[in-house]
């Protein structure tokens, strides 16, 4: 047995291992889940120490397959559980009718996504390729998870209990989108504080109906139009809300003329750009959108009046990028750099793509 | 008493023997078609459920298919999963509420086609649910359709000439599959074709309920249906034709039972 780790004493620990153990400590009811590379250590690590905490009473079940594991979820949240389910890009896909699902009838639960390189099988090093299905809804209809991309794995414990308090507050799913290097990588990590995370039985779960009380019903299916389309305002409503959540993070943006902007992985690198430039004297600076949906697009409209241009830099073949032309709304250039395939951007590339970029306004302007 | 009728009738005090499930079953019109089995094993259900006072411990998961509603009639909690995962939703609820009892509730397509995998290993991992498992041998609510226990030779929509089984295989007896499982603790092909035969379903369903207590694994209950909409025939028909055709393929009994 290990000895009790204090939660102000730092660990070294695996991202996927502390993600783990942050739902262990946010006293998660159940985890299903279905082994897939680079992400295998959640369940392993759940199904390793979670019979060490009996009195925590966690049900760890691998299923089948991913389209098991999410419609073990949709069970268990409509029984008023917190749950939390991972895996990694193609076993997300899988999930994704699950999800559709799981929004339309509102159950708050946690999914991790730690992005292989796609698509297809594709590879099983990091990408950020699953932007696009991740912050567009991923299934079918209309419908929006709430996404929050951590950039360390600090933040792969964190975004545990922050991506539980969001679901359960908004009734909505949540999905951390990590990718492989964040799952793998090992770095400091101070644990969130165990059973720090109230927990409250929802009225709307099934659990047997109250004696002489209503009946319970979780769904999805509205087959009328007109009650199915006020379904769809509901959640258009809800996620008007969200935007109030809107999480980011801004470096050196004070005097910025150039903007990078990245999440996750790549975001960790452009903060080394960010040094870079400044060191040979292009004020750059960077935005960081911790939550992907909802999306600070308020924020960077805001700095797109001061800077000259953005550049977004991301691990795929360019998604959010679209999202930040949307937020700027023409107002400045928006270029794109990126790598995929599991490869990883070098901080220097990045930088010479910028100062290209900014050397032809110059040139044009 | 109401007034006699004639001079010399004796005084009876009569037996109530039956009377509908007053709670757990809703008092509404079934939408099914006329003849149809599902609202006769939607009655017993809930005649189950009300008789072993289980109501406010019962959770139902509804299917996809022509018993998607099933949440309409049957009063207690329920979840209406996505097509041929009845069984997984069924999981992750009695996984976070082992004490009470749940139950699912599926049809021929949604259970031995599309949601196979699930099938087998919720049997196989030995949940302590009900599976209730309707095969008509067709897909009613997309409007008659093969489906994976259509019979050799039976037309369809999709198999318009018959069901050609060098072209898509036999009609699939899931039950006698899943009764080889560890897991499976009561395993029974029932039927609703007459009223001896609802009584026996009746019998089954209660056992299985009662078993569930015990924690033992899963209860699979196969009812042997009709679809006379589907099968485009009256419902005196669709019943002969049980008879005749799909007992001979899916003979009723009880195919695992408990060791005493």
């Amino acid at each position: 047995m290990e000895k009790e780790i204090r939660n102000d004493e730092p660990r070294l620990m695996k991202g996927n291992d502390a993600l783990a153990e942050a739902a262990i400590r946010a006293n998660i009811d159940a985890y299903f889940g279905y082994p897939i590379t680079p992400q295998s250590e959640v369940i392993e690590y759940l199904t390793r120490e979670v019979p060490n905490r009996k009195e925590k009473n966690i049900v760890v079940l691998q299923a089948e397959s991913e389209v098991a594991s999410i419609n073990m979820m949709y069970g268990a949240a409509g029984a008023g559980a917190r749950v939390m389910t991972s895996s990694s890009s193609p076993g997300i896909s899988l999930m994704q009718e699950g999800l559709s699902y799981i929004a339309a009838a509102q159950l708050p639960c946690l999914v991790v996504n730690v992005v292989r390189g796609g698509p297809g099988l594709g590879t099983i090093q990091p990408s950020q390729g699953d932007y696009f299905q991740a912050t567009k809804g991923g299934g079918h209809g209309d419908y929006r998870l709430i996404v929050l991309a951590p950039n360390s794995v600090q933040e792969m414990a964190d975004f545990v209990f922050e991506g539980f308090k969001l679901a359960e507050k908004y009734r909505n799913p949540a999905m951390i989108l990590s990718d492989g290097a964040l799952g793998q990588m090992m770095e400091k990590v101070y644990l969130p504080e165990d059973n720090s995370l109230p927990k409250n039985i929802p009225d709307w779960a099934t659990r047997g109906k109250p004696k002489g009380g209503k009946q319970r019903v979780i769904t999805s299916l509205h087959i009328q139009p007109e009650k199915m389309e006020q379904i769809n305002h509901e959640l258009l409503a809800k996620y008007e809300l969200l935007q109030s959540e809107v999480r980011f993070e801004e470096v050196s943006t004070e005097d910025a003329e150039v903007l990078l902007v990245a999440f996750g992985l790549s975001s960790r690198i452009c903060q080394k750009v960010v040094d870079l430039g400044r060191e040979k004297g292009i004020k750059i600076g960077l935005l960081r959108p911790i939550t992907l949906y909802p999306f600070p697009s308020k924020r960077l409209n805001e700095l797109a009046d001061q800077v000259a241009l953005m550049m977004s830099v991301e691990m795929n073949a360019g998604q959010m990028v679209e999202d930040v032309k949307l937020a700027v709304n023409g107002k400045v250039p928006v270029f794109f750099k990126g790598r995929m395939g599991g490869m990883i951007p070098t901080p220097e590339e990045i930088l010479q793509s910028l100062e290209d970029h900014f050397e032809n306004i110059k040139v044009v302007g | 008493m109401s007034e006699k009728l004639y001079l010399d009738e004796p005084e009876i005090e009569l037996e109530e023997v039956y009377c509908r499930p007053t709670e757990a079953l809703y008092d509404v019109p079934f939408h099914y078609c006329p003849g149809c089995g599902h609202s006769v094993v939607h009655r017993l259900l809930m005649e189950v459920v009300e008789e072993l006072g289980i109501q406010e411990e019962t959770i139902g998961v509804a299917p996809v298919g022509c018993s998607v509603f099933a949440y309409h009639y049957m009063n207690v909690d329920m979840q209406e999963a996505a097509h041929g995962r009845a069984s997984a939703v069924a999981t992750g609820i009695k996984r976070v509420l082992p004490d009470k009892y749940v139950f699912s509730y599926q049809g021929d397509g949604d259970l031995a086609a599309i949601g196979t995998a699930e099938t087998i290993h919720t049997v196989n991992r030995g949940e302590n649910i009900l599976m209730v498992f309707i095969n008509n041998g067709i897909y009613g609510m997309t409007g008659g359709q093969m489906a994976p226990t259509t019979l050799p030779g039976q037309v369809t929509s999709t198999s318009p000439y018959g069901r050609d089984v060098s072209l898509v295989g036999s009609p699939l007896k899931m039950t006698e599959l899943v009764a080889n499982l560890p897991g499976a603790y009561y395993v029974t092909r029932q039927s609703v074709h007459n009223p001896n035969a609802v009584r026996k379903l009746k019998k089954a369903l209660t056992k299985s309920f009662q078993y569930q207590k015990l924690k033992k694994g899963t209860c699979f209950v196969e009812v042997v249906s009709n679809c006379p909409s589907g099968w485009k025939m009256t419902p005196v028909e669709s019943i002969k034709y049980i008879e005749e055709h799909m007992f001979p393929y899916y003979p009723v009994g009880d195919i695992k039972v408990p060791k005493e």
